[in-house]
C-alpha cells in the first residue's frame, strides 16, 4: 500500500450523485461510517475502488467520489479479486447484500475467503430481498412470511460469521447501521487488516423489514441484547455492565457478575487466536439468550493471495532465463530452414 | 540390407497412431511429428480422442488417435486418409479401417488380438474378412511379447515393461520412415531425468522396435517423404493452444501492459490457461477461477484496473459467461474471450470437434450487445489472432470474442518465428493523472471507443456499471439516452472494420463457384479448392477470419462468382449470419455435424455436385 498521506474530510467521499435510498434507510448510516472511515485512512482518494454486485446496497459506488464499478448481481467478490491482483497498490472494497453474497454470489464469496485477498467486504444483511421488494433472502428467520414465502420460510438461514469462518476467513467483524461510532471504527480496521475481510453490518430495510434488528438498536434494549467485543478486554455487557461470558465445558454462557464471579472468570477476547473455536461461538450467539457479538471477532494475520502471487512472479523472475517473447519463441525445439 | 529396392519416394504421407487412450498414442505421434518437423518435413497433426481419460480397455469408445500428415510440399491439413496405420488392439481397428487409404499398411500388435479382444472390438471372429482388411498391408507384429523379450533382464515390473510397447511401435515408424532417434531420445532423457531405468527401457524397446522392422523381409515398402522447400528462417511446431497463449503475451509485451488471465479449466481450452499459468517468468498473473463467471468477472475487474485481461473456454463455459460478456460491453472496457469450440450443445462432444458456436459468439447475451468476433484458421495463425483480438480490444474498447476449435487447439504444425520487432506496437488510450473532469464515455471521434483511467489515476476517479448511462457516467433511464449509447457501441463496434483487412479470395476474382468457410476448416477447403482447380473447376475460395464485422469488401469478393456455397462445421450458422448481412445473394450450403473435420474428398464431392446442378 502506498506511503503516502493525505488529509481528507468525510464530506471529500461524497460524490455529486442524488442518493437515492429510501429515507430511513440504514444504507444512509452505512455511507456516513464508511466516509469517515476512509478519511482516517489518509490514503489519497485515487487509491480507493469500490466493487458491488445488484441490490439496494450495491448503489453504493455512486455516491461516493472514488473509483467505483457497479457489477452484475453476485459477482462483485471475483470483480474486485481481478482489480487487487491486477493493481495490488488499491484499497479495494466490496458493497454486497445478503442475496449478492450468499445466494447468486456465493460461490465467488467463499472463494475470495478461502484465498483471502486482501478486499474489504461489507456485507449489508437486511434479512430480505428489498430492491425486487419483499423476497425472503438466505440469512432471513426461518418460517419468515415474505412475498414468496406466504405461509413461512420452511429453510435453514446462514448465519454469516459462520460462513466466512467455515471458508476460512481471516477477519470477521460485526455492526450495526445504527451505530456509526462503531462502523467507522470496524471498517478501518477491515481495512487495515491484510486479506480478506468480512464485515456485516446490519441493517435495516424500513420498507421491506422494517425492525427486524430492531432488539440490536434500541436504545432501550440494545446494550443488553448485544456485546461490543474488543480485544485483551474481558466480554463484559449489559446496561449495567452487570453480564459477561464464560466458557461451561464445550459450550458458552452468560453469567452475572457478582455472588462469586468477578471479572477474573470472564472470557477476554483475542480475535487474533488463528483457533476457529470461540470466534464460530461469538459469532453464532442469538437472542434470545445470549448477546449478539458485535466488533472485530476474528481478525488472524495470514499471508494474503495477492502478496503470494507477487512474491512467486518476483522469485521466478529472479533467474528466468526466459526475459521476453522472442526469447519464448526462440527456447526449447526449433530448427532452421536454409 | 539394401533399402534401396523398395524405397518409394512420396510427396506427402499420413500416419495415424491409435490405441487403447492409455497406450501412449498421443506421446508417439507427437513425438514422430517433432522428429519429422525438426527433419524438414512440412506436417499437420490431428489428435482425436475421447473424453474419458481410460474408457473401459479394449472397447472401440476408448479409442485414442493421433493423425500427422507429412509432406515435401505444403501441408495444410492433417490428411483425410492414413498411408500407415498403427493399431495397438482390435479395438483400434474397428474405429480406424475407414480412414485407410487403399492399398495403406496396418501395422498391429498382434498380441493384442485375443478372441476376448476381438469380440469386446465388436467383431464376431475374424477383423481381416469382416472389415475386408486384406486390401491392405498388414504388418503383424507380436509386440508385446518381444518387448517382454527386449526388457527381460532389466528388472523392470511387468506393468512398467507392457508401457514401453508405443515405443516399439514408433521405433518400427521411424524404420519405414527412415528417421533417426535423436529427438526422441532427448525427450526421454528431460522427461525422465530422475529415472535412467525408465530411460533406458524405451530407449532399448525404440531400437528393438525399429530393428525388428529392418530384419522382417518383405514387410512393406519404405517411404521417403523429402524435406518441404519452406522459406527460410527458425521454426519450431506449434499447436492452436500455445500459440494461442503467445499471442497474447505478444499483444501484452507491445502494449506494455500486465497479461491476467481468468480462467477454469474445460476441454479442450485448457492449454490456453495451462500455457499462461507457465509465464510467471513473464510476468503473467494467472488465475484459476472458482467457475467460468469468476474466470470473465476477475478479468473484467482487472480490465477495469489496467491489465490486458483475458478469459479462455469452451462453448458450454462462453453460456455461462454470456452476462458477464454483457458487463464489458456496458463498461466499454476492453477484453478478450477465447472460446475453443467443441461439439455441442450442453456438455456436447467435449473432445470433438466443431463450429457451432458462431451464433452464441455474434448473438448469445441479453439485450443489443455486439461484440467484435474473429475466427483463427490454422494452429500457427492462432497466434496472430490472439494478437489483432488483443489488439483490437485495448485499442477501440471493447470485448472481443476469439473462435479456435478443438480442431486447432490440438493440432500442430510448423511455424515460422516471428520477430517481436515485426509486430505493430499497440497504443490503449489510457489516461493520465489530471485535474479536468473525466468523461466516462466521451468518445474519440473516429473509432468511437471511450477513454481508459484506471483506478490509481489521480484525479480521475469515476463510477462504471451495468446500468445505462449518460456520457458522463450517470446512471440514466431517459428513453433517448439509451437508444443513443446502444446505437453508439453498435456503431464503435462496426467501426473497427477499419482494422479487418479486405477478404482475398484463393485465386480468382470471379468465376463459377466460390466457396465460403471460415475459421478451422481452411486447410480442408483450401486443399480442396487447389484440386479441383488442377482438375479444371473453375472454382474458389474465399476464407473469413473476421466474422464481426465481415470485411468491407466482402458483397464485391461475392458479386463475382455465379455460385456462393458456404462450407462449414455446424448445420448453418455462418450462413444464416451473411444471409442476414447480405440479403441480394442466394448462398448454398455445405454442412457437417460429426465432431469430426471436413475431409477434402467430402467437400470436393459436393462442389462438383453443385457446380452441376
Amino acid at each position: 500500500m502506498t506511503e503516502e498521506i493525505v488529509d481528507l474530510n468525510p464530506g471529500d467521499f461524497k460524490s455529486d450523485q442524488e442518493v437515492r435510498w429510501c429515507p430511513g434507510c440504514g444504507d444512509h448510516a452505512v455511507l456516513a461510517a464508511v466516509t469517515r472511515a476512509l478519511a482516517e485512512l489518509k490514503i489519497p482518494k485515487e487509491k480507493f475502488a469500490f466493487i458491488s454486485g445488484i441490490g439496494c446496497s450495491s448503489r453504493f459506488p455512486y455516491y461516493l467520489s472514488t473509483f467505483g464499478f457497479h457489477g452484475i448481481h453476485g459477482r462483485a467478490s471475483a470483480i474486485a479479486s481481478g482489480v487487487k491482483l491486477a493493481n495490488p497498490e488499491l484499497s479495494v472494497w466490496q458493497i454486497t447484500g445478503d442475496g449478492d453474497a450468499m445466494a447468486i454470489g456465493g460461490n465467488h464469496f467463499i472463494h475470495a475467503i478461502r484465498r483471502n485477498i486482501d478486499i474489504n467486504i461489507i456485507l449489508f444483511n437486511n434479512e430480505i430481498y428489498g430492491l425486487t421488494k419483499g423476497q425472503y433472502s438466505p440469512t432471513s428467520t426461518k418460517g419468515a412470511v415474505t412475498k414468496t414465502s406466504p405461509f413461512g420460510t420452511v429453510e435453514e438461514p446462514f448465519n454469516p460469521g459462520e460462513l466466512v469462518i467455515g471458508a476460512k476467513g481471516k477477519f470477521f467483524a460485526r455492526t450495526i447501521d445504527s451505530n456509526v461510532q462503531l462502523s467507522a471504527e470496524v471498517y478501518k480496521q477491515a481495512a487495515l487488516h491484510e486479506g480478506t475481510s468480512v464485515v456485516e453490518t446490519l441493517q435495516n430495510c424500513v420498507i421491506f423489514n422494517d425492525g427486524a434488528h430492531k432488539q440490536l438498536s434500541d436504545r432501550k434494549t440494545r446494550d443488553d441484547n448485544t456485546i461490543i467485543l474488543r480485544q485483551g478486554e474481558p466480554m463484559i455487557f449489559g446496561k449495567n455492565r452487570d453480564k459477561g461470558l464464560k466458557l461451561d465445558g464445550l459450550k458458552m454462557k452468560v453469567v452475572k457478575l457478582g455472588n462469586g464471579i468477578t471479572e477474573k472468570d470472564i472470557l477476554v477476547h483475542d480475535a487474533e487466536e488463528n483457533n476457529p473455536g470461540i470466534h464460530t461461538m461469538l459469532a453464532n450467539m442469538r437472542n434470545p439468550g445470549f448477546p449478539v457479538a458485535m466488533g472485530v471477532i476474528r481478525a488472524v494475520a495470514a499471508p494474503t493471495y495477492d502478496m503470494a502471487l507477487r512474491g512467486q512472479i518476483a522469485k521466478v523472475q529472479k533467474d528466468r532465463k526466459i526475459k521476453n517473447l522472442d526469447d519464448l519463441l526462440r527456447s526449447g525445439s526449433t530448427w532452421e530452414s536454409k | 540390407m539394401n533399402k534401396s529396392e523398395r524405397v518409394i519416394e512420396r510427396d506427402e504421407v499420413v500416419i495415424r497412431f491409435s490405441g487403447d487412450s492409455g497406450d501412449g498414442m498421443q506421446l508417439t505421434g507427437t513425438l514422430f511429428s517433432n522428429t519429422s518437423a525438426l527433419f524438414g518435413n512440412d506436417l499437420s497433426t490431428f489428435p482425436d480422442y475421447p473424453a474419458e481419460i481410460r474408457a473401459p480397455q479394449g472397447t472401440v469408445g476408448g479409442v485414442s488417435g493421433f493423425q500427422v500428415h507429412v509432406g515435401h510440399s505444403e501441408v495444410y491439413t492433417p490428411g483425410d486418409y492414413a498411408d500407415v496405420l498403427v493399431a495397438m488392439n482390435p479395438a483400434a481397428v474397428k474405429a480406424n479401417a475407414k480412414f485407410i487409404r487403399e492399398g495403406g499398411t496396418i501395422i498391429i500388435d498382434e498380441d493384442n488380438f485375443t478372441e476376448k479382444n476381438i469380440i469386446k472390438a465388436g467383431y464376431q471372429k475374424d477383423p481381416v474378412a469382416e472389415d475386408k482388411l486384406n486390401r491392405f498391408n498388414i504388418i503383424s507384429a507380436p509386440i508385446t511379447t518381444l518387448v517382454r523379450e527386449a526388457l527381460k533382464d532389466k528388472g523392470l515390473d511387468p506393468k512398467t515393461v507392457l508401457r514401453t510397447k508405443n515405443m516399439f511401435a514408433l521405433g518400427m515408424v521411424y524404420w519405414l520412415f527412415n528417421r533417426d532417434f535423436e529427438y526422441t531420445e532427448e525427450y526421454l532423457k528431460s522427461k525422465f531425468s530422475k529415472q535412467p531405468a525408465i530411460i533406458e527401457a524405451n530407449s532399448t524397446v525404440l531400437k528393438a522396435g525399429y530393428h525388428y522392422a529392418e530384419t522382417m523381409e518383405a514387410m512393406t515398402p519404405i517411404y521417403k517423404v523429402s524435406p518441404a522447400r519452406i522459406e527460410r528462417g527458425r521454426y519450431r511446431t506449434i499447436d492452436g493452444n500455445t500459440a494461442t497463449a503467445w499471442g497474447l503475451l505478444a499483444a501484452a509485451e507491445k502494449a506494455g501492459l500486465d497479461l491476467f488471465i481468468g480462467s477454469y479449466p474445460i476441454t479442450p481450452a485448457t492449454g490456453i490457461l495451462e500455457a499462461l499459468a507457465a509465464r510467471k517468468d513473464l510476468g503473467v498473473k494467472s488465475f484459476q477461477a472458482e467457475d467460468e463467471i469468476a474466470g470473465i468477472c476477475t478479468a473484467i475487474g482487472a480490465s477495469f484496473a489496467g491489465n490486458l485481461a483475458v478469459t479462455s473456454t469452451s462453448g458450454p463455459g462462453l453460456a455461462l459467461k454470456s452476462e458477464a460478456i454483457g458487463l464489458a460491453v456496458m463498461t466499454e472496457l476492453p477484453l478478450v474471450i477465447i472460446n475453443v469450440q467443441r461439439g455441442g450443445p450442453s456438455t456436447g462432444l467435449p473432445t470433438k470437434t466443431e463450429q457451432a458456436d458462431l451464433m452464441q459468439a455474434l448473438y448469445g447475451r441479453n439485450g443489443e450487445c455486439p461484440v467484435v468476433v474473429i475466427a483463427a484458421s490454422t494452429p500457427s495463425n492462432c497466434f496472430k489472432y490472439a494478437f489483432e483480438a488483443a489488439a483490437i480490444a485495448l485499442e477501440h474498447m471493447v470485448p472481443v470474442i476469439l473462435l479456435t476449435d478443438g480442431f486447432l487447439a490440438n493440432g500442430s504444425e510448423p511455424w515460422k518465428i516471428p520477430s517481436m520487432d515485426a509486430l505493430p506496437e499497440i497504443k490503449p488510450p489510457v489516461v493520465k493523472d489530471g485535474d479536468d473532469e473525466f468523461i466516462p464515455y466521451e468518445r474519440d471521434e473516429k473509432k468511437l471507443s471511450r477513454k481508459w483511467a484506471v483506478p490509481g489515476t489521480k484525479g480521475r476517479e469515476h463510477r462504471i456499471g451495468g446500468l445505462e448511462k449518460t456520457v458522463k457516467g450517470t446512471v440514466s433511464y431517459i428513453p433517448e439516452n439509451h437508444e443513443h449509447m446502444v446505437r453508439m457501441r453498435a456503431e464503435k463496434v462496426a467501426r473497427v472494420v477499419s482494422k479487418v483487412p479486405d477478404i482475398k479470395t484463393y485465386d480468382d476474382d470471379e468465376g463459377e463457384l466460390l466457396l465460403i468457410g471460415w475459421g478451422g476448416t481452411y486447410g480442408h477447403l483450401l486443399t480442396a479448392v487447389r484440386e479441383l482447380r488442377k482438375e479444371g473447376k473453375s472454382v474458389s475460395l474465399a476464407h473469413f477470419n473476421h466474422i464481426n464485422p465481415l470485411p468491407a469488401n466482402t458483397a464485391e469478393v461475392f458479386s463475382g462468382f455465379k455460385k456462393l456455397v458456404v462450407a462449414e462445421l455446424n448445420a448453418g450458422q455462418f450462413v444464416r449470419h451473411l444471409r442476414m448481412e447480405f440479403e441480394d445473394f442466394r448462398f448454398k450450403q455445405i454442412n457437417k455435424i460429426q465432431g469430426l473435420p471436413f475431409t477434402c474428398t467430402e467437400i470436393k464431392e459436393q462442389c462438383i455436385k453443385l457446380l452441376e446442378e
